[in-house]
């Protein structure tokens, strides 16, 4: 089944002069064509205004398509019937911490989510707690979120949609404004979120080691797919991604220099560990040639 | 200077006045601000200062916070008891020059300043036990009467509550914009009142469209949470009435009949 369906989305935006006559129109997204399985992790790469983030407001009905279609869970994001079942089946977490969370207590706005929706009472608490608890957060219900960290108040976001029970997350850019520290917490919780309780992940980032991870790697620049593949697949092909502007994760640069001065090293490497067990491979067929 | 001020501010203590029901703290202290009004002799007074005495020591929230809250409005009462004191016609008691005090006068400012100490003591009382949340819960259960004349009584109290989580954000925001600027050579400290309102203006601009910029991002994120008014909403904490509150309504009857049955003294 998938979770995610896009046909040739295309999407404009329009800028007017003081008349509302067309001064240019830029294409935010062109031509984007993809599916994405449900239960998958999958992360979106690309540089700023490589039309990212315009993709996942496309997801959750922000924004329409000016051309081409999309389909969340098998409903088209156009029509105005589906707007809060989408809205409930794709939650969204956004860039900045502070400006997505309501209320003056944490369980207050985790409960937020469950109240627009019109859940019971006592269905909302069960749903509070067990999303709390599921993001780690769950002895801070009582605290004000001005008290928090960025990352926790990333994850008691991320504790809001999924006390809406949806079955697909999109997270734009949710680490951006964050410290390595709280980066790190974020993504763990992510990927256990995707593990356990089997959620569709759609991760857009421009950090690489958050996605070496990923089921599914998707690369866009300037409004299109450019780059479609695993991790590894992805992250072998250097030379491609640097044309994109992109990095690559430092271990897998290292790994790529290396092999480009001699050394019979494996392509994509993505961690520290894989490349000290290559060459300890290598140190054993005596590739190292002393 | 914005942080000094405790009107407003919730005490967290655990005790009766605290467990009770929003709504009838609000409207509590309404029937007390409006029977102040109808106080007419010092018996009244003493009865209402006696009253509220009692209820601050149920409440467990120290006397002397509570005081402190009188600070920021210490210059509305002066004004108003020089006003009361120096303008009222009537029996002179003592004069001197152009000044004239009068036996109305004396006592009209006398019961204005207890009216307006009472009149804030007992409504900071009521925010001092009160947590913002259940404040706005409780204003919009009252008002929603209101909403058959098409009052959007729920936004109201939605914007209320934003407006309360935001207040700490946005002051910690003009703290960065004002020492970005005092790093760049700007200078709040000195000159007239003037001069200091006039540098304010450079914080104000980008405190507002970092504001603007805010409440864009936080309409769009509570549209992704399905927020779509009042309507089909559930409540996450719903408001009960309890057996302690129908005991707080008796009370405040009988402290009604009390300040009624002092005016014919």
């Amino acid at each position: 089944m998938s979770m995610l369906n896009s046909d040739n989305l295309t999407f404009e935006y329009i800028r007017r002069d003081e008349e509302g006559n067309v001064e240019s129109i830029t294409k935010a997204l062109d031509g984007v064509s993809l599916e994405i399985k449900k239960g998958d992790f999958v992360a979106i790469l690309g540089h700023n205004g490589s039309g990212k983030s315009t993709f996942a407001k496309h997801i959750n009905a922000i924004l329409m398509p000016t051309e081409g279609t999309l389909y969340v869970d098998g409903m088209d994001t156009r029509e105005e019937e589906h707007l809060w079942d989408i809205r409930q089946r794709a939650g969204m977490v956004f860039q900045n911490p502070d400006n997505q969370i309501i209320a003056t207590v944490v369980e207050e706005d985790v409960g937020f989510g469950p109240e627009n929706l019109g859940v019971p009472t006592e269905e909302i608490w069960k749903r509070v707690e067990e999303s709390l608890k599921a993001v780690g957060m769950y002895e801070y219900r009582t605290h004000s979120p001005n008290k928090l960290s960025g990352g926790q108040k990333q994850r008691v976001a991320i504790a809001g949609i999924m006390a809406m029970k949806p079955q697909c997350i999109v997270l734009d850019e949710p680490t951006a404004m964050l410290d390595p520290n709280g980066r790190r917490e974020v993504i763990r919780t992510v990927r256990e979120l995707n593990r356990r309780e089997k959620v569709t992940v759609l991760l857009i980032t421009h950090y690489m080691e958050e996605v070496i991870h990923a089921d599914k790697v998707i690369v866009m620049d300037d409004g299109k797919i450019v780059m479609q593949g695993t991790p590894r697949e992805i992250f072998s092909q250097v030379e491609k991604l640097k044309s994109y502007r992109m990095d690559v994760p430092q271990v897998t640069e290292l790994s790529y220099e290396l092999k480009r001065a001699g050394m019979p090293l494996p392509d994509g490497i993505l961690s520290v560990e894989e490349f000290v067990e290559a060459c300890g491979r290598l140190r054993q067929s005596g590739g190292f040639g002393e | 200077m914005i942080r000094d001020i405790t009107i407003g501010q919730y005490y967290p203590a655990d005790s009766l006045l605290h467990r009770l029901d929003p709504r009838v703290k609000i409207s509590g202290t309404l029937l007390y601000i409006i029977s102040l009004f109808l106080v007419k002799n010092l018996w009244g007074y003493l009865a209402a200062a006696l009253v509220l005495a009692a209820v601050i020591r149920i409440s467990k929230v120290p006397f002397g916070y509570i005081i402190k809250g009188l600070k920021a409005v210490i210059i509305l009462l002066l004004f108003t008891v020089c006003f009361n004191l120096f303008l009222t016609s009537g029996t002179p008691v003592f004069e001197w020059k152009f000044i004239r005090i009068t036996k109305e006068g004396l006592y009209l400012a006398f019961s204005m300043a207890v009216r307006l100490t009472l009149l804030i003591l007992g409504s900071s009382l009521m925010t001092f036990t009160t947590t913002p949340n259940e404040l706005t819960d409780g204003m919009e259960s009252l008002l929603s009467p209101l909403k058959k004349i098409h009052v959007p009584v729920h936004e109201v109290a939605m914007m209320m509550s934003i407006a309360l989580r935001f207040i700490p954000i946005l002051l910690e925001e003009t703290d960065k914009i004002m020492k970005a600027q005092q790093a760049r050579g700007a200078d709040f400290e000195t000159g007239g009142i003037i001069k200091r309102a006039k540098a304010m203006i450079p914080i104000l601009v980008p405190l507002f469209i970092s504001a603007f910029r805010r409440a864009g991002d936080l309409a769009m994120a509570m549209e992704a949470r399905c927020y779509h008014g009042g309507a089909g909403r559930t409540k996450m904490k719903p408001l009960h009435y309890h057996r302690r509150d129908g005991l707080a309504w008796v009370a405040m009857a009988a402290f009604v009949a009390l300040i009624i049955a002092s005016r014919k003294f």
